[in-house]
């Protein structure tokens, strides 16, 4: 019985052609050596443990009136083994979790009217959306007209679902703006994808969801909605260690995305909460004048 | 028959640490020379940096064989690039570069801490140090100051205590470069190594340096505690 063959289907298996062809290399989906191994979901357990991904984020977007507003704060930790722990002798391993940085860049331009979010792994997100940003581009040249956001979530969201249960770790969002108006997509390592209105990813997603949620009407004018965000951000740093930094908070119109604000939580906290002098502080400075 | 642990890992920390500072118009790259493995030093001279183009520096920890491997795949892409447009790869480009390399090998990653450090060579930016900083699967971000390996967790406090700069994605902007001057700057490396020698055992013998500034690039080496 003869098979019909899909090998030219499958998004994860090289272009066949000249090695030294640019256009097989950029068009293909990448291609990557994998270990020779018997438990290849064990050694990845194990080398994700090693290079521990820099993780836990807030990041979050809605769909307003005038477009999409698109925040994220700026802090990636990063837990891990120094030694190697799959030696049977001298097993010295030491847990880590520091704050690999504090000015990540979270929200990744993927081009002029397209933003993505990062939550999860720093690499995966970093190297996903560059790769996204090219096929937009080459859709762009190949089409004559920009990507829909739907497609460019399509894309990334089929990409991702190849590599589904390697360990990638991405937990992100497309906002953008098309012919269609504003779009805003969510997209996992896990495959999903999901269109909606109002999401937030993240460690610090359930304390920025309360504060979105409550606060959120689709009739916000654009200062309202950049302070709506910045807002649930700071709460979300305020209480989930594994987010801080910089607030930055990013509106998509119809005219592309413009930076709107980035601000240190540390100081956004004072600015909301000054500190009052005390009564105690105050008596004693009567009592010394008199 | 009970199930078998792999007992042969294809990675080993070879210890080390690598330290980089951007200037005005400098950088530093700094990174010790001693590389063990377990409790014992394998040797007292080893150099973890390594000039890949001619405003780019690479200091690298971790597994040692992983890093030379890495070296050598850098190189070669640079020859390449300086045959197809006939100029050398700026510090931003080698920074992608080494980014996406890392990334090819997500499911196998090299075992390695890179820092890279050099002179960027765009527009107003011209002349300016820049140093990137990555995690071992090749996610990055420019920065003024970075530490990577054993003793980075003594180094950074240290650095962000003396060199704190303004996070980049502060609006309005604020410049990441560090004000101290290339003497000063020296000196504040000499320093932290002298201090993670003391407390980091993988970390001694000799610091190797490399300053880049607009007239080229040279070389100190500063000697440490060698217990």
């Amino acid at each position: 019985m003869m098979k019909i063959d899909f090998s030219g289907l499958d998004p994860s298996l090289p272009v066949k052609g000249n090695a030294e062809d640019l256009d097989d290399e950029i068009l293909a989906a990448p291609s990557f050596k994998l270990p020779v191994t018997v438990d290849f979901d064990g050694f990845q357990k194990a080398a994700v443990q090693m290079v521990k991904p820099a993780k836990g984020t807030t990041t979050l977007a809605f769909i307003f009136k005038h477009g999409v507003m698109v925040a994220a704060d700026s802090r990636a930790s990063m837990g891990g083994y120094i030694c190697k722990a799959l030696l049977i002798l001298n097993l010295y391993k030491i847990n880590l979790y520091l704050a690999a940085s504090q000015s990540v860049k979270k929200i990744i331009e993927i081009n002029p009217y397209m933003l993505g979010t990062m939550a999860g792994g720093a690499a995966d997100c970093q190297f996903w959306h560059r790769n996204l940003g090219i096929k937009c581009r080459l859709h762009e040249l190949a089409n004559k007209r920009r990507i829909s956001v739907a497609g460019a979530s399509k894309l990334l969201a089929n990409i991702l679902y190849s590599y589904r249960g390697m360990g990638l770790s991405v937990g992100t969002m497309i906002a953008g703006y098309d012919e269609s108006g504003a779009g805003l997509y969510y997209v996992d390592s896990e495959g999903g994808r999901l269109k909606g209105t109002r999401f937030s990813v993240g460690s610090g997603s359930p304390y920025a969801y309360g504060v979105l949620d409550s606060g959120y009407s689709f009739d916000l004018s654009v200062e309202d909605a950049a302070e709506l965000a910045r807002r649930a951000i700071y709460h979300a740093t305020f209480r989930d260690g594994a987010s801080g930094g910089v607030a930055s908070v990013y509106h998509v119109g119809p005219g592309g995305w413009k930076k709107l604000s980035g601000d240190d939580v540390g100081e956004m906290h004072y600015s909301y909460y000054p500190i009052e002098p005390t009564t105690v502080e105050q008596e004693m400075a009567d009592v010394r004048i008199a | 028959m009970p199930k078998q642990q792999a007992n042969w890992s294809p990675y080993d920390n070879n210890g080390g640490t690598c330290v980089a500072i951007a200037g005005a118009d400098y950088c530093v790259i700094a990174a010790d020379t001693r590389m063990s493995t377990g409790y014992s030093i394998l040797t007292r001279d080893y150099s973890k940096i390594i000039q890949l183009a001619d405003k780019s520096v690479m200091a690298s920890s971790g597994f040692q064989a992983d890093v030379r491997a890495l070296q050598k795949v850098l190189a070669a892409r640079h020859l390449l690039y300086q045959h197809q447009h006939n100029k050398q790869m700026s510090c931003p480009a080698m920074a992608q570069l080494l980014s996406n390399t890392l990334y090819f090998k997500r499911f196998f990653p090299y075992y390695s801490f890179n820092v890279l450090g050099g002179l960027d060579s765009e527009g107003k930016c011209k002349g300016k140090g820049c140093v990137f900083t990555y995690d071992a699967v090749g996610s990055y971000e420019r920065v003024g100051y970075s530490a990577q390996g054993s003793g980075a967790t003594l180094i950074t406090p240290f650095l962000d205590n003396q060199l704190k700069s303004p996070s980049p994605l502060l609006l309005p902007a604020k410049d990441a470069v560090t004000p101290l001057s290339e003497i000063e700057a020296i000196d504040l490396v000499k320093t932290c190594f002298a201090s993670a020698t003391e407390r980091d055992i993988y970390t001694g013998d000799k610091v190797e340096m490399l300053v880049l500034n607009a007239s080229g690039i040279r070389q100190e080496f500063m000697e440490l505690r060698k217990d």
